[in-house]
């Protein structure tokens, strides 16, 4: 179980493979965040986030998955920093010994990170920036899981 | 005490972190009530505290949460991660 915040890129492929060693896990969940593009026309999108608290919230928050499900692994990976349309913001990951645990546990973490770690993200749009609104479908996410 | 701003409430007020002297503060309510007399940015910040979160010791607190022990309080708009 690890939480890591960083501005540097990650890459998908190697943390889902190191979640699912050791012969435990006969299922590996990933979710990945990007930066959207398109027809918002973002064109950078900008991460702040509260150092400390961050680490604490997201550790608090794989602590309940591996509580709730019977996990054998899980990970959380956010970038911060200036991001450009199509780049990785941030992943999820949960190892489990049968696949619906791990889609679960992937979920609540999906939807627990997004309302209760302290990030927050500034959009750059025709060179202005906004900062992005907490959305209401969000915490009806997070609620359905209490 | 620390007081530390995020996103636009640091943009607004113009300062990342300042230090306020605790005493005579009893609550999270008493805190912002005393940094909206401070400037017109702070008092504009706090103006709909509806859109305002606060952590005290970097936890997520209400309004009426007292002070007693915090070494440091943030305020922020809800968390927009993922």
């Amino acid at each position: 179980m690890a939480v890591r915040v960083q501005t540097e890129d990650f890459d998908l492929g190697a943390e889902a493979e190191a979640l699912g060693q050791g012969g435990a896990a006969g299922a590996v969940v990933t979710f990945t965040g990007h930066v959207r593009g398109g027809a918002d026309d973002v064109e950078a999108m900008t991460l702040e986030h509260y150092p400390g608290m961050t680490e604490a919230a997201l550790e608090e928050i794989e602590a309940q998955a591996m509580a709730r499900w019977p996990l054998t692994g899980a990970l959380i990976v956010h970038r911060v920093g200036r991001l450009l349309p199509g780049e990785r913001i941030m992943m999820v990951a949960t190892a489990s010994p049968h696949r619906k645990a791990a889609f679960e546990a992937a979920e609540f973490l999906m939807d627990y990170l997004k309302t209760r770690a302290p990030f927050w993200k500034k959009e750059e749009v025709g060179g202005e920036g906004r900062w992005v609104d907490a959305r209401e479908e969000d915490d009806a996410a997070a609620d359905r899981w209490s | 005490m620390k007081v530390v701003y995020f996103a636009w409430l640091r943009e607004r007020i113009g300062l990342s972190e300042e230090v306020v002297e605790a005493e005579g503060l009893a609550t999270v309510a008493d805190l912002v009530a005393h940094l909206r007399a401070a400037s017109d940015a702070h008092a504009l910040a706090f103006e709909d505290m509806a859109a305002v979160r606060v952590a005290v010791n970097m936890k997520v607190a209400d309004y009426d949460a007292p002070l007693a022990g915090a070494t440091e309080v943030a305020f922020f708009p809800p968390m927009t991660g993922g």
